[in-house]
Formats: structure tokens, sequence, C-alpha cells
């Protein structure tokens, strides 16, 4: 439960190193199935999540993980959303650590979060959104921390248990964020080649960071481009294909939530699935997961339970906003 | 013209930022007050938001319900990703960060995490800090923005999310963080400062209507007297009119 104590494989960054030399990086074919990518992931790994809270969420990933029954994991992400309600109400988490948890200003506070932190079943992390973008980044640069301004004096600190060093210039104290160094990625991007080399429109997020900073990562892709595509436009490619281990062909792979330019999120669904909250509790989430994640055996059938007509209009929402 | 708690906040929030700088708003009332500001006194303000969005024009009626969706960025002019977005202002180039919160205490931090004593198994979990830490510890001036309730306004707050003035005096100094301090606390009741020696939250006006004692009465802590107490201007039929035609829906205006 409450430790306030860094984990060592957080900010390790010697360890996180050789297990990237041990690691083949491979400019091969990715492809694969969803449960291929996620056959990766074992029970207690640290799970860093791409995208931010419904923007570019691997929706895709997270239901596979669901019905692989994963357990004890630790799930990292700046601003979680309804992923994270779903792994806390199916008992795959023990620890989230995030800067904001809920889904946003017209759905209030998230009461999954509350029922499952307040109990003290699960453990709620918390770091700067800031502080934790650096975490990501000063693993992405292969350092066990970088220093900032940011977070000090703040109660936050105790927490995490983040600590400060001392300038050799000019003698201040600055915050140390430390390095995190996630067991695994999941990210969903706009595009990639089957060798993995990914592009994403719009918001970066953390993407390129995570990627960078995890040991194993799990690419899932709207669209697969061709090997000449990337060659004829490499300035686009954010994630290179070496780093990547799975990649996976999901169009509207982050739905509910949103793919900048291609899909908006689906306001009404999240308004019904809180208001299922608000009614039933924790209970309406493992009714919802029996529908979303556990009944549907593929991804295209789980696209089904929305509908083409929601789809097509969502992405008309989106053309008209990034038009 | 009836005006409601939160065009009032906006209305208000937004006379505070001038023209030529830059503003970190979050959404909700601080991205009205910073759209009505831009549209009404500051064309030369540019809009930071914490998604990793700069300059967005936001389109009226499509308000965004969160910091990092698309209706964020519409037209924005650059989109650099949360981390460097935030170093935007540890650099230095934010002027202005709005922020509200749960619990508000005398030297004007926030918290926005947790209620009760014990951090790992709270009373209520609130959603946490998302960039409020950041932007209270590294824009130049920090403006509060909220409604006036004295269960908001604690003598201390349980759990310190974003820093103000920590303990008054120089304590935000001592504690490593060089710059910037919560300048402006705007609330439905009036505007408040902060005493430049103890840091002490002080009334520095009040609205059309409000009274001294009145204040004091939704305040959990004594507050303190600028030198001189003005009464500020209600919202004119100019900034409503320009206001609710970004949310014809009422769905951030009330």
């Amino acid at each position: 439960m409450g430790d306030p104590e860094l984990r060592p494989a957080d900010w390790d960054f010697i360890a996180a190193r050789r297990r990237l030399e041990s690691k083949a990086k491979s400019a091969g074919d990715k492809l694969t199935s969803v449960e291929d990518a996620v056959g990766r992931i074992i029970d207690g790994d640290r799970i860093a999540v791409g995208g931010c809270l419904f923007s570019r969420t691997p929706m895709a990933l997270v239901r596979e993980i669901l019905r692989a029954r994963r357990t004890r994991l630790t799930l990292v992400r700046n601003l979680m959303c309804t992923e994270g309600e779903f792994m806390m109400a199916a008992g795959a988490v023990e620890r989230v650590m995030t800067a904001w948890m809920s889904i946003g200003l017209p759905w209030g506070v998230s009461k999954i979060m509350r029922h499952y932190v307040e109990s003290g079943t699960v453990a709620l992390e918390e770091w700067s959104h800031l502080a934790l973008g650096l975490r990501f980044r000063a693993a992405a640069m292969g350092v066990p921390f970088v220093p900032s301004l940011t977070m000090l004096g703040s109660d936050l600190v105790g927490v995490g248990g983040m600590k400060t060093v001392v300038d050799p210039y000019t003698g201040e104290a600055l915050a140390a964020v430390p390095a995190l160094f996630p067991d695994v990625a999941i990210l969903h991007v706009h595009r990639a080649d089957r060798f993995g080399n990914a592009q994403i429109d719009g918001y970066p997020h953390m993407d390129a960071d995570i990627a960078r900073a995890a040991t194993t990562v799990l690419i899932t892709a709207e669209e697969i481009i061709t090997e000449d595509e990337t060659r004829r436009h490499p300035d686009r490619t954010v994630i290179p294909g070496f780093l990547v281990d799975a990649l996976v062909h999901v169009p509207f792979g982050s739905y509910p939530h949103e793919c900048y330019g291609l899909y908006e999120a689906d306001y009404d669904h999240f308004a019904a699935y809180t208001a299922a909250i608000d009614a039933r509790g924790p209970q309406a989430v493992l009714e919802y997961l029996a529908r979303y994640v556990d009944a549907p055996a593929t991804y295209d059938d789980y696209l089904e339970l929305f509908g083409g007509e929601r789809l097509a209009q969502q992405r008309a929402l989106a053309r008209e906003l990034t038009a | 013209m009836n005006v409601t708690a939160s065009e009032l906040l906006a209305v208000m929030a937004s006379r505070v930022l001038r023209d030529d700088t830059t503003v970190f708003a979050g959404v909700g009332v601080p991205l009205l007050a910073a759209a009505l500001a831009q549209q009404r006194h500051a064309p030369r303000l540019t809009m930071v938001i914490e998604g990793g969005i700069i300059g967005p024009r936001i389109k009226p009626g499509r308000l965004p319900v969160s910091t990092n969706e698309m209706r964020a960025g519409h037209r924005a002019q650059m989109l650099p990703g949360i981390t460097d977005t935030f170093l935007f202002a540890q650099r230095g180039f934010l002027d202005y960060g709005f922020m509200g919160g749960a619990q508000i205490d005398q030297y004007g931090n926030v918290n926005t995490s947790v209620l009760g004593t014990d951090y790992w198994k709270p009373k209520v979990r609130l959603p946490g800090t998302g960039g409020a830490n950041d932007i209270a510890s590294l824009c130049r001036e920090v403006i509060i923005v909220t409604s006036h309730e004295r269960r908001r306004f604690v003598p201390k707050v349980d759990f310190i999310t974003s820093p103000g003035w920590l303990t008054g005096g120089d304590s935000r100094r001592r504690s490593g963080l060089f710059f910037g301090g919560v300048s402006r606390v705007v609330t439905t009741l009036g505007m408040f400062g902060f005493d430049p020696e103890t840091r002490r939250m002080r009334v520095e006006a009040l609205h059309a209507g409000v009274t001294r004692e009145q204040v004091q009465e939704h305040t959990g802590f004594p507050l303190l007297d600028a030198a001189e107490i003005t009464e500020t201007a209600p919202p004119t039929p100019e900034e409503l009119e320009m206001l609710r035609a970004f949310d014809p829906e009422r769905r951030f205006i009330g």
C-alpha cells in the first residue's frame, strides 16, 4: 500500500540499459494479433499507457489485457480515464501512478477511483503532470533523474519520495525528478509501417518518450502504411521501428476515446457509463466489462456495439474540428 | 441583467489578464476568461493549454471538457506535446496561470488531491493535481478562480497539491521555488491578494452588493484588508454578450 519510498526499478538506469542491450532491436516485421502482442505482458508488470485522458488511449490493448486477466499491474499514465477505472474494477491493478484521474468536467470526480482508493484497495501515487512527463523523459534519455523547478514545497514530494539535488554550478537545490523505466509501453498511433515505424498526428502527448523509456513496446495503429510511404516522409516518424516489439492494425483503436483528426470522443457513451455507475457503483463497471470486453470476441465485434452510424458521425465531428 | 456565478468569475478573471502576455488556462471558466480577454481587451494574448496546445481559437459551441482533446486545440498555432508545453513555463514564458481547488488556505495553497489526514487511505479522493502543481510552481503569477464558500476557504489545507506562499513570509523561496506565487484570488464575492510581508490573504475589492462582513462569514480564516478596498464594476453587457457567444448552450457559464 502506501509506500513513500521510490522503487529502484523505477530509476535504475543501469539495469534498464542492460535490459535493452540483451534485447533484439529488429528492423523486421512486427505485425501481429492483439492477443499475441499482449501475450508479452506478465502479472506484476509496470505498464505505461500512451495518449492522455480520453485522447489516443490504446483501448484495443487495454481491452486485451483485461481479457487476458492480468493482475498485480501498476498502471502509469499522466491523466487517467476510463481505462484506469476498468483496470481497478477488474482487479487488474494494485497501483496507479498519475497526475489526475476522472473523465472530465461534466462527469464529476470518478466514483470508481474514489471507491478503490479510499478503501485502500488500489494505491494512487500522484505526481505532477510535468514531473511524470520528466520521469518518462529522464528514462528516454537513459539517465537516473533530470533536474527541475517543479513540485517543490508541495506535499506531492512526500507521496512519491522525490529527492532534491544540489546544482554543482549555483549551489541551489533543485528537484531531482527520478526516471521511470516501465516494463511495457502500450500506445495507439495514427499510422505505422509493418516494421513499426510510427507516425502520430495532432497531440504527441508523451508517447515518444514512453516508447524510449519502456523495455517492451506494443503499438496499435489506425492504418498500416507501406515502407515506401515511411521513406518518403521520414520526418513524420516519431517512434523508430527498432524499438517496437509488436504492432497491430486496429482502426478505431481508441474508441470511445478520441483519435486526433479521425474521430471525436463519444461524450454520450461517457454519460451513459457514468449514469450506470451513479446508479449501481462498481457493479456497473463489471457489467460494462462483460458487455464490451468479454462478450465481443474480436475488436470488430466490439465496434459493432457502437454501430457504424455512430462511428461515422464521430468521424465527421473530428474532421470538422481539425479541417 | 441576471449574471450567473460562473459568468461573474469569467468576466472578473478576464479583466486581470493584460495584453501582450501569455496565460496557462484550464478548461471551463479559466478558458472562457482567457478567450474573453483575447476578444475584448487583449488581442495579443496567447493561450496555452496543458494538453500540449499553443494559441488555440476556441470554437463557439464546441468548448472542450478536457485540456487534451481535439476541441481544446481548435485552430492552434502549435502542438508541442505536454512535457514541452510545461517546459515553456519552467523557462519563464508563461505570465499567468489559472487554477481552482477544493480547498484554499490563507497563504493561497491549494488542495485538489485528498481530504483527510491519511494520503493513502483518504476520506475523499479528489482527481489530483493534473498540471495545477506545475502551474503554481512555474508561472510568473498564479490566479485562483473559485466560488467563495466557507468549506473551501480553510485555515490549513489537508494536503498541499499546489504551492501558494506555503507558510508565509519567505517560506516559498526557501522551499526551492524561485519564481512566481499566487497574486490574485478571484471569487464570487470579490478580489483578493496577499500581504507582501506575511503573504496572508487580504481583501482588495468587493463585487457590487457584497459587504466586508459577508466575505468574512464565508471564509474559514481571518482575512486582512488592503489599504483601500474598492468595488468592482459589474460585468458589462458587452462582456456578457461576448462570453455567452462562446457557450450558447450554457454548459459552462451556468
